[in-house]
């Protein structure tokens, strides 16, 4: 009884070798068309995409290293340029701040020079004026004093004769 | 047959045979005199276990629920025989539970008798026993005489096969149409994330890790052999599954695939090696022998490790829940079903195992079929004159 069933444990039953190929082939058809093929695809394409993500970031990382630096770069630039640009500036306010000043001086002279002038040439004017005015009054005076000298005939004589006087005769 | 694979069905069985000889020790307290009924149950109790196991691994032509004889439950499978008059086909219901060849079913003109599961045409008359079979007794051995149809039936096994075929297209169809629908971008899901590794996992380390770069396009019937395995594996550890991995049959399919998938994509290298082996001449002689039976030998390994495999696994378990009726007593049965599920979670691991087992051996089959051996001697060659180039220098 044991062997027979022992024999039938391993004696292929036909029925089950045909179902069997039929359904596997079968299968191997089906899931390699409906299932595996578009699951691999997109199982693959999102490797792919992962790995396109992780390169991307990495250059990501680069480029920002890169920017990094750049800006440093650019930062640092600007820095010296506003220093330059600050100790232009400062140059020119001093040489502006000179001018002005050695301008001043030079107009102030100027315009005291030209004070001067004026009251040199205001004074001068006035010593004239002065001189004319003293010669005028001398002559009126000298005038008032010949009318009250030779307001009489005795006077007149007088003079004359002091005059008279005092030209030497060479 | 009751006896099964899995523990809640063990426990069921422990508690329905309990009841059993309960009942049967009242009746034959209480009525001594009925002694046919008594004894009927005490033979029922006296179960040749080994047959019980056998019987339960071995296939079927209806699915058996539970209950025994003509009260048993199960559901009938259609039979269908290729026979002198043609394609015949019946409900196994006809035969009425019989496998002892007692009950003939007359169809398309001829009587089919139903024993031990193998359909053959009836006898005449009846023998001794009341069944329709001429049997040559040889020692304690019955040899029956009568010659069988050929047997296409959906027998149990098959039908728990379209069973799988079933569970495997709905994973792989709704899986295809998951990323179809959510795309590439959103991480997987639900099935997705359960199934995405197992699919990476045979197309990385099964697929491209034993065939190489040709690989991914072996991937698709690789994982259509892993996931067949599998699943037909795990359907056969439920409570009532078919032991189909466990059957000659289904693995002598599966290798024979293998082997022609294994020898059609074969390169010139690997026909090379089999009929010009690089070994002298005279050597050819037995050589060339010992390759073509290598091309057999290794699908044949495939075979008979899972059909051993998953065979045995369900043995053990029926034979750790038969100890119980060898013993005749209930005192085991703690012992019986602490073992019973100790191997049954064994055999979850065995079953994704032999799955991975039998797909990685295929792959590496192929791998060795379509490798280029070229390659290798030329880096050989390669290495022996940098040796020697290096030698040169010194």
């Amino acid at each position: 009884m044991n062997l027979i069933i022992l024999n039938a444990l391993v004696t292929p039953a036909i029925g089950l070798i045909f179902w069997t190929s039929i359904v596997f082939i079968l299968l191997i058809f089906l899931l390699g068309k409906f299932a595996w093929k578009p699951i691999l695809s997109a199982v693959k394409e999102r490797e792919k995409g992962i790995e396109e993500a992780l390169k991307s970031a990495e250059k990501a990382k680069i480029e920002m290293a890169r920017l990094k630096s750049d800006n440093e770069r650019i930062l640092n630039e600007a820095r010296s340029e506003r220093d330059a640009l600050l100790k232009e500036a400062r140059e020119i306010k001093e040489t502006i701040l000179n001018e002005a000043k050695s301008k001043a001086t030079k107009d102030a002279e100027r315009i005291l020079q030209g004070a001067r002038e004026q009251i040199i040439n205001e004074k001068n004017a006035a010593i004239v004026d002065l001189k004319n005015q003293v010669a005028s009054f001398s002559i009126e005076i000298a005038e008032k004093i010949l009318r009250s000298e030779l307001s009489g005939d005795e006077k007149q004589k007088t003079l004359v004769n002091t005059l008279l006087k005092e030209v030497t005769l060479n | 047959m009751l006896l099964a694979k899995s523990p809640i069905k063990s426990l069921i069985l422990v508690l329905f045979f309990t009841l059993v000889s309960a009942f049967s020790e009242k009746l034959t307290a209480s009525s001594q005199n009925d002694t046919a009924l008594a004894d009927t149950i005490e033979k029922e109790v006296d179960i040749d276990i080994t047959e019980v196991a056998f019987e339960h691994i071995l296939d079927a032509h209806s699915w058996h629920i539970f209950g025994e004889g003509h009260h048993a439950v199960s559901i009938p499978l259609p039979v269908i025989l290729e026979t002198n008059n043609g394609i015949t086909v019946f409900s196994s219901s006809e035969f009425n539970h019989d496998i002892k060849g007692k009950i003939v079913v007359e169809k398309n003109g001829e009587r089919f008798v139903n024993y031990k599961e193998k359909i053959y045409y009836a006898s005449d008359s009846a023998n001794q026993n009341g069944q329709y079979l001429t049997a040559k007794e040889e020692g304690k051995e019955l040899i029956i005489e009568n010659a069988s149809p050929l047997d296409f039936s959906i027998t149990k096994n098959v039908a728990s096969m379209f069973i799988s075929v079933i569970i495997i297209l709905w994973l792989g169809i709704s899986l295809a149409r998951a990323y179809k629908k959510t795309g590439i971008t959103s991480a997987p899901k639900g099935k997705q994330s359960f199934l995405e590794p197992l699919i990476v996992f045979v197309r990385d380390d099964i697929a491209k890790s034993n065939i190489g770069t040709r690989g991914e396009k072996f991937a698709p019937f690789l994982l259509t052999i892993f996931f067949f395995i599998l699943i037909n594996n795990i359907l056969g550890m439920l409570p009532f599954g078919a032991n189909l991995t466990g059957n000659i049959a289904f693995t002598l399919s599966l290798s024979v695939v293998t082997l022609i998938v294994t020898n059609v994509n074969g390169n010139a290298a690997y026909w090379h090696h089999i009929f010009a082996p690089p070994a002298p001449w005279w050597l050819y002689l037995i050589l060339i022998p010992i390759e073509i039976i290598g091309i057999f030998t290794k699908p044949f390994a495939l075979m008979i490790r899972l059909f051993a495999n998953m065979s045995a696994g369900h043995i053990i378990i029926v034979s750790l829940v038969g100890l119980i009726f060898i013993f005749k007593t209930l005192l085991v049965s703690p012992v019986s079903v602490a073992f019973a599920l100790f191997i049954d979670v064994l055999e979850c691991l065995v079953a994704l195992l032999q799955a991975y087992i039998f797909t990685m051996l295929t792959a590496l089959f192929i791998g060795t079929a379509t490798a280029d051996h070229h390659e290798h001697e030329h880096r050989d060659e390669e290495q022996h004159e940098g040796e020697t180039l290096s030698t040169q220098n010194h």
